[in-house]
């Protein structure tokens, strides 16, 4: 036992007085959360549209104005022709293109009909289809405003009621989605490289003939970013309540053991690459460009995992930041307790069983 | 010339004598592009319903019924309680609940002005809102249908019609959106992080010592640093293309030549980088988690994922400052519009720029003198 603390106390004194990595490992995170935090969004916001107005009539510049004043878009250019619109979308100024028909107005009071097309670039697909079915709305409103005509009055109307996140902020999902994302990247990073920095720096040899065990060793390495990553949650925590207004509706106590969990699988992971890794560059290399992305795309982060194929969504279930997405989304916007989310607790456990078991397996006492 | 020529030899042998990394270089990122291109996607699908119906007439079944018909939704549950239809939305089984109120199909049949009610799960707001969309059409729809079976008539005052075109993506295949924006984020990490732990390798190992005694001067240095993991670059890069076309059947309208000299500019940012990376940290965890935080932050901000037109004013003057924004906002003109050199011509500029600026530093940052 007094071996192993003094081996903790060397893995605590190796981190911490390396000033510059400690700067790294606090300030990234907060930086990193409080950047995208603002940033990160998907809702519609002064995108850039075009005008193409044909008539150019009282009513055309009326519906103009109406769309303009929603907030949504910002009118970069007035087109003279059609040949303009290929022009602006290949240069990529504009993302959508409203054009008026000739003789717009006058073929309303005619013909009691006229129509307005929308083209948006769809080169980013989910964008235009907000764009257009916010365009059509907006158009519609204005039509049954400007002329309020009796329409029947056999309609259905629908009550909508957006439950937990009633103005649809982008910002409330995105949150929990960051704190997931950064604790799994940072804490697998850190630890992924611990093993393999001794194996190359050659001071394995000294650990390996010491008493200590190999599970002592690998909780030994893991205690001290443990730590470091509990500060971690805590000022992420403390930056999405105050900063960004993120609703907490369940429990403190049940955030924080599950975020301890969360870590501590993402910690085992790291350790695990450590162990299978020969050296520090591929060690790093498996915990960066291997874990980068599929963390971000596969664990519902900013992707909803409903919307993929079958195979895609059965494949994302080995990503353990799902899991804790799903816990913390639980948690922070509904309020949930743990008889909600004790299947996904089970499941996170489950994984840092099997990485802390894979490592003790590959974890070699000799060297070759 | 020569000089040069020698440290290309020992760093390719260097790259390729470790036999855990050329997976990790070459077939990690393909497996990547191949799964990963499936599941970004916004589409919305598979919507779960839960159904309060409270009137249990045939008009109330036959709106029900409209729902799973469109393809949008599925019916995963139905009853008459409100806390047991709200636990469904906590528990995640389901993502709306349609509540149909007594009296509905009498109401309606008489005219009257009915309510149906959708109480939607809003986590994702973009996601509520689609599906606030498609819920609303359907409830629309069915409405004007049983107005006109009973004979209702449309009393017409003027209306504007809407038609709408999508563009260079009639379908909205949210795929051939995504290809280039995932192969560009892999492209770039690997290069940057190969050339982030580089020189600084050198340093932990202790080999830059031997660099430092032999006649090589900076240029040659970073030269030969920069050549084999640029021409790497390029070569993943046209693999990536290849696979996205042959597999995803990607559209490429533009020229093929545009493509590959943007590229090689763009590819000389990402190394610059990462050389300068390498040049003013000590090891190489330093220089990880350094490179990592600036590739979380270029990718994230880059307009891969989520648009940088939804970004307050402030972080998309930030993205001006971002390689990667640049180089996406190219490969998506480029394969998707065939936008031409005119149309890209000042991001070519900015990105020579970048070069330019990134490897001007670390050759100055490069000093043969330890401290």
């Amino acid at each position: 036992m007094k071996s192993f603390r003094g081996f903790v106390v060397k893995e605590f004194h190796h981190i911490f007085r390396d000033r510059r990595t400690m700067l790294i490992l606090f300030g990234m995170p907060v930086i990193q959360l409080v950047l995208f935090g603002f940033a990160i969004r998907n809702e519609v916001n002064d995108a850039r549209i075009a005008v193409l107005d044909r008539s150019n009539d009282r009513i055309t510049q009326e519906l103009t104005q109406k769309i303009l004043s929603s907030g949504y878009f910002e009118l970069v250019e007035r087109l003279q022709g059609v040949e303009d619109i290929e022009r602006v979308f290949r240069r990529g100024t504009v993302e959508q293109v409203i054009v008026f028909e000739p003789r717009f107005a006058e073929q309303l009071t005619a013909d009691g009909r006229a129509s307005v097309q929308i083209i948006a670039d769809a080169s980013n697909p989910n964008m235009a289809n907000l764009l257009v079915n916010y365009t059509a709305s907006i158009v519609q409103d204005f039509a049954s405003r400007r002329f309020p005509a009796d329409r029947g009055s056999s309609g259905i109307v629908p009550e909508v009621k957006m439950m937990y996140n009633a103005e649809l902020k982008s910002v409330y999902l995105f949150v929990p989605g960051l704190i997931a994302l950064i604790m799994m990247l940072v804490s697998a990073l850190m630890t992924s490289i611990t093993i393999t920095r001794e194996k190359e720096l050659g001071t394995m040899e000294i650990l390996l003939v010491s008493p200590l065990k190999p599970l002592q060793i690998i909780i030994g390495k893991v205690m001290p970013y443990l730590a470091l990553s509990l500060v971690n949650v805590v000022s992420i925590l403390v930056l999405a309540r105050t900063l960004f207004g993120v609703p907490f509706q369940g429990s403190y106590t049940l955030f924080f053991l599950e975020s301890l969990l969360f870590v501590i699988t993402a910690l085992s992971l790291g350790i695990m690459i450590s162990t299978i890794a020969e050296n520090q560059q591929t060690a790093m290399m498996i915990s960066l460009a291997g874990l980068m992305l599929p963390v971000i795309i596969l664990s519902g982060f900013i992707f909803p995992i409903s919307s993929m194929p079958w195979p895609l969504q059965v494949f994302s279930n080995i990503v353990p930041a799902k899991w804790f997405l799903i816990i913390i989304r639980g948690i922070m916007l509904k309020g949930a307790g743990i008889e909600h989310v004790w299947k996904e607790t089970l499941i996170l456990m489950g994984m840092a069983a099997f990485f802390v078991l894979v490592s003790l397996r590959r974890f070699k006492v000799r060297l070759q | 010339m020569r000089t040069i020529g020698f440290i290309l030899q020992k760093e390719f042998i260097q790259i390729f004598r470790n036999r855990a990394m050329l997976p990790i270089i070459f077939v990690m990122p393909v497996i990547q592009l191949l799964i990963l291109s499936n599941a970004a996607t916004f589409t919305i699908r598979n919507i779960t319903v839960y159904v309060v119906d409270r009137d249990q007439t045939g008009l109330s079944k036959r709106l029900v019924e409209k729902f799973p018909a469109t393809g949008y939704f599925q019916l995963v549950g139905a009853g008459f309680s409100d806390e047991e239809a709200a636990d469904h939305l906590k528990r995640n089984r389901a993502n709306m609940i349609l509540q149909i109120p007594h009296r509905f199909g009498g109401d309606l049949s008489s005219g009257r002005p009915v309510k149906v009610q959708f109480i939607i799960n809003a986590e994702d707001g973009n996601a509520a809102g689609l599906t606030q969309a498609y819920a609303g059409t359907i409830v629309a729809e069915f409405g004007r249908a049983v107005a006109e079976e009973s004979g209702g008539t449309d009393a017409g005052g003027p209306s504007i019609a809407t038609d709408y075109s999508y563009w260079y993506n009639p379908e909205l295949d949210y795929k051939v959106y995504m290809i280039p924006g995932i192969l560009v984020a892999l492209v770039s990490m690997i290069g940057l992080f190969l050339s982030g732990m580089n020189i600084v390798r050198e340093k932990e190992i202790g080999t830059i010592e031997q660099l430092n005694v032999t006649p090589i001067r900076r240029y040659q240095f970073i030269v030969g640093k920069l050549l084999p993991f640029w021409i790497l670059g390029i070569v993943e890069l046209a693999v990536g293309l290849v696979i996205a076309r042959l597999i995803f059947a990607q559209p490429v309208v533009g020229q093929f030549w545009l493509i590959f000299l943007v590229s090689a500019v763009y590819i000389l940012v990402v190394l610059g980088v990462g050389l300068f990376i390498s040049t003013v940290t000590h090891t190489q965890q330093q220089a990880m988690f350094i490179a990592w935080f600036f590739m979380v932050i270029f990718m994230l901000l880059g307009g891969i994922f989520t648009p940088i037109e939804s970004m307050p004013r402030w972080a998309q003057q930030i993205t001006r400052l971002n390689p990667i924004a640049y180089f996406v906002e190219f490969m998506r003109m480029v394969l998707l519009k065939g936008s031409t050199f005119s149309d890209v011509a000042s991001m070519l500029l900015i990105l020579s720029v970048f070069a330019a600026l990134a490897i001007t530093l670390s050759v100055l940052r490069y000093r043969k003198v330890t401290a």
